[in-house]
């Protein structure tokens, strides 16, 4: 055990929004070289903890944080970033900011560059001094050399691979001299094997040099490759405090997702489900969803399943059903009912009876300001010409109001979706009830099948049990097959036959519902295979 | 054969990205035999449009450098130096000194203004063109209210040949006598027949100069790094706005300049309608020379400059041989000015979309 002042703690640190708590009394402390994992599911808190070290406006903004940071023992408060850097913290954030057009070296030193003086700064002020070219090229050299990887400090942003501008990125927090302190936030994420172990290498090499580092990653392996010791975050509480050398990638996992597991997993086990025949099939389909890439997926869905994808944020579970439905630029094959159907083309995804209730409900979803009917009935009017009214022999097309209320009303009653009448705007109403007019919208086409994405997301317990005994309802009325996208994998658990776990673009595996959480967690984290202690047969499912 | 491809594939990019200046190099290449001009002709008119225009053309620089694109707000400027040469014009100072007076009474009205037009900027990140341009015609407004209202009223100006017969206002029309080529004639400079408006072309040099310095300085760096992105910029500690601010001020400012070494150079002062011509021209210009709405050299305003005034002078005299009317050159010109400032956005636009896509495709599961 390192001892001495630690160089960073945070003691008894919680957080608030809006009377959401999201970080409960976290403490860790950090000495000087050493090098601390920090892991948690999406929404764990590890970001608003990093925001809170790091004095990021938004903390500010929304009413500050509790509890105490000791920088060198001493009692920190940072107002923003700024002060932070000064403070000696550099963080190196999961996006990169850098400028394209300009070389490594402007990058590193980007507003820290070396000037020359020159007697207009006399009148002008400081900022027209002169760049000191050969100085900067000698401080980048240097900070790449501390780094210990081969970069071309005039190379152009644009041009490097990706590893190329993640190493210009720390370079520029080590050129800071301050900087003892050193946050990565998913520095891996993007990166290809051979490179992250580049990085891990170049990473123990600034720590050798009495460089402390906070790692944030998903892939487990690498934390415990690199790190001294790991700290788990689950639902804003520290829950496991750890030296790496003590642990293993499953024991991790099982910490992180490790909720206390009712029987509500599989709620009608035991009940026989019959599926029929495959009834969506995708082959090699990618998504370019911006943040959802898809890059290679292929799954069969089978006729009257409610399938599952889950997955952490970002790893591209939300990207399938955008690109199924045709509303971002896919590729490779999709079949429906064994017939292959034309991609980015919306409309022929919804003329094959596929429906989509979009994880984006005010952009996508509905159309704000027109009344609930008018939502609800929209989709059906344009692709099926129901509520329409033919005249002259289909010569003129009139809207049948009489049916569309009469249609809303009923979805109103069956869905108790809370409102003042079938005219009422749909902006109008509460999340959990824009919800329930989404999903109205999609039965309305009377679809085979239905996607629906973050069904549950921003809206109440109640409604949100409601919106799945609704699913299930028609799923087990309809025969409706499902295929939903949730970030919860309770929820999925609760629902699904089948869960898809998508991980990088990747389907990291495929298990029944009734699987142990614990199993879910690790092919989050992209541990195909790996730890498993009695592989589940594929198949298993209760189809 | 990968070289080779690379080779295709280079000669494809600067075919692509230098369109524009090579049609109009062909264009003019076939108006020019056409027109019947002598080359002595052609050249000297080139001269002394090139030192006419070349200085408001350069003022689009720095916005563009600071990713503001093309800064339709220049026309503030130009108002700025009209009031100057209005007063000059008033108080009979000739010459040399008499431009000067008209910049010294120029550069505090183009400074609030600029400042003016660069904090609505601010408000108005991304869509910097069309505020500009919408800015210009409303303090267009209120240059008339100053010009044609309390110019002779509540300002007093002396000189009736300016004053309209109503006894307030400033005629549309002014006779710059005092100043028509001060700056031009300074230093007399005749080679083969050709006059070289040797002065001007050295404030022109100076100001390349001043540019290419600039490019080197901290906030000329400042500029380019939130040219290309402003969020990482701010991030980096860099006072985005400010920055803005000053480049959308030197930029007013130049064309202040611009716009009385223009002036001076015809010689009469179309007082409610020469401002309004001056932005659009420049940044026509600019564009014709290959410069996009991203992306501007100093080579793309002399080029710019020397091929729209080829077009201009050619086009009328082509027109009248081929049709027998002149007017169609001049139609042609609006014509084409307006046609190539609609083709830069779009562009501008399409390639800013491909690049994003090309960006990501990396991602895509494509083998």
């Amino acid at each position: 055990m390192p001892e001495g002042v630690p160089l960073l703690k945070m003691e008894n640190i919680g957080k608030e929004f809006f009377g959401n708590r999201v970080l409960y009394d976290v403490s860790f402390s950090l000495m000087p070289g050493e090098i601390m994992g920090l892991v948690g599911e999406n929404g764990a808190g590890k970001s608003t903890l990093m925001n809170i070290l790091f004095g990021m406006s938004v903390i500010q903004e929304t009413g500050g944080y509790e509890g105490k940071i000791f920088i060198d023992g001493e009692e920190k408060t940072f107002k923003d970033p700024f002060d932070a850097l000064e403070a000696g913290i550099g963080m190196v954030h999961q996006e990169f900011s850098l400028i394209p057009g300009f070389t490594a070296t402007e990058n590193i030193l980007l507003n820290r560059e070396s000037m020359k003086y020159n007697p207009l700064v006399e009148v002008f002020g400081d900022r027209f001094k002169t760049l000191d070219r050969q100085d900067m090229q000698k401080r980048a050299e240097k900070a790449i050399d501390t780094l210990g990887v081969a970069l071309d400090p005039d190379t152009l942003i644009s041009e490097m691979p990706v590893g190329h501008k993640q190493f210009t990125e720390i370079a520029r927090e080590i050129d800071r001299q301050k900087t003892r302190l050193l946050v990565l936030d998913e520095p891996t994420a993007v990166l290809a094997e051979s490179e992250a172990t580049v990085l891990i290498d170049a990473l123990k090499k600034l720590a050798a040099q009495g460089i402390a580092i906070i790692f944030i990653s998903h892939r487990l392996q690498e934390i415990i490759d690199l790190c001294d010791k790991i700290v788990v975050l689950r639902d804003g509480r520290v829950i496991q405090e750890a030296r790496t050398e003590n642990t293993n990638v499953r024991q991790i996992a099982s910490w992180m997702v490790g909720r206390q597991i009712s029987g509500e997993a599989c709620p009608d086990e035991g009940k026989e489900r019959t599926c029929g025949d495959v009834i969506l099939k995708t082959e090699h389909l990618w998504v370019d969803m911006p943040g959802e890439t898809v890059r290679d997926v292929s799954i069969e869905v089978r006729r009257g399943e409610i399938f599952g994808l889950g997955g952490l944020a970002g790893q591209g579970k939300v990207g399938i059903p955008n690109g199924i439905m045709g509303l971002y630029i896919s590729g490779g094959k999709v079949f429906v009912r064994g017939k292959e159907i034309k991609l980015n083309d919306p409309a022929a995804s919804l003329n094959e009876g596929m429906a989509f209730v979009s994880e984006d409900r005010r952009g996508v979803g509905l159309l704000l300001d027109e009344g609930i009917d008018w939502n609800i009935t929209f989709t059906a009017m344009q692709i099926q010409e129901k509520f329409i009214k033919k005249l002259f022999g289909g010569l003129i097309k009139w809207r049948d109001d009489k049916a569309v209320t009469k249609c809303t009303e009923d979805f109103i009653k069956a869905l108790e979706i809370r409102c003042t009448g079938p005219k009422q705007r749909a902006v109008e109403l509460s999340g959990g009830n824009q919800q329930k007019v989404c999903l109205a919208k999609a039965f309305a086409v009377a679809p085979e099948i239905l996607f629906v994405s973050e069904p549950t997301r921003g809206i109440d317990v109640g409604a949100k049990k409601l919106v799945l005994d609704t699913l299930r309802r028609v799923n087990e009325e309809s025969g409706t097959t499902i295929i939903m996208t949730s970030s919860e994998l309770e929820e999925l658990r609760s629902v699904c036959d089948r869960i898809a776990i998508i991980n990088e673009g990747r389907v990291s595996g495929i298990l029944p519902a009734c699987s142990p959480a614990e199993e879910f967690g690790l092919l989050m984290l992209g541990h195909v295979g790996e730890g498993l202690a009695e592989p589940v047969p594929a198949g298993n499912g209760r189809c | 054969m990968a070289d080779r491809n690379k080779g295709s594939m280079n000669l494809k990019n600067i075919l692509a990205n230098n369109a524009v200046p090579i049609i109009f190099i062909g264009l003019s290449a076939i108006a020019i035999p056409i027109s019947g001009f002598s080359g002595t002709y052609l050249i000297q008119e080139m001269l002394t449009r090139l030192a006419r225009n070349s200085f408001l053309v350069l003022s689009l620089l720095i916005p563009i450098l600071a990713g503001m694109g093309l800064n339709f707000g220049m026309v503030l400027g130009a108002m700025a130096g009209q009031i100057g040469l209005i007063f000059v014009t008033d108080w009979a100072v000739s010459g040399v000194s008499g431009m000067a007076l008209a910049a010294l009474i120029g550069t505090p009205i183009a400074v609030v203004l600029g400042y003016i037009c660069g904090a609505v900027l601010n408000k108005a990140k991304g869509r910097e063109m069309v505020t500009s341009y919408i800015l210009g015609f409303f303090v267009n407004g209120v240059y008339q209210l100053i010009v044609l209202y309390t110019m002779g009223k509540l300002i007093p100006i002396s000189n009736p040949q300016l004053v309209l017969s109503r006894g307030y206002g400033i005629r549309n029309a002014i006779n710059l006598t005092g100043v028509r080529h001060a700056l031009d004639n300074l230093i007399p400079f005749r080679i083969s027949g050709i006059d070289v408006p040797l002065a001007t072309f050295i404030f022109i040099g100076m100001f390349c100069l001043f540019i290419v310095w600039f490019r080197k300085t901290k906030i000329g760096q400042d500029m380019r790094a939130l040219g290309q992105d402003m969020k990482v910029a701010e991030e980096a500690g860099i006072p985005v706005e400010r920055t803005r601010i000053i480049a959308i001020l030197i930029s007013t400012i130049l064309a202040c300049y611009g716009q009385i070494i223009f002036l001076q150079n015809i010689g009469t002062m179309n007082t409610y309608n020469s401002h309004e011509q001056a932005g659009m021209f420049a940044i026509a210009a600019i564009l014709i020379g290959g410069a996009s709405v991203s992306r501007a050299t100093i080579t793309n305003v002399f080029v710019g400059v020397i091929l729209f005034h080829l077009m201009f002078v050619v086009s009328p005299m082509a027109g009248k041989e081929l049709i027998g009317q002149a007017q169609l050159g001049e139609y042609f010109r609006v014509f084409v000015s307006y046609g190539i400032i609609a083709l830069a956005l779009v562009l501008h636009a399409w390639r800013r979309m491909r690049a994003k896509a090309e960006a990501r495709r990396s991602l895509r599961g494509e083998e």
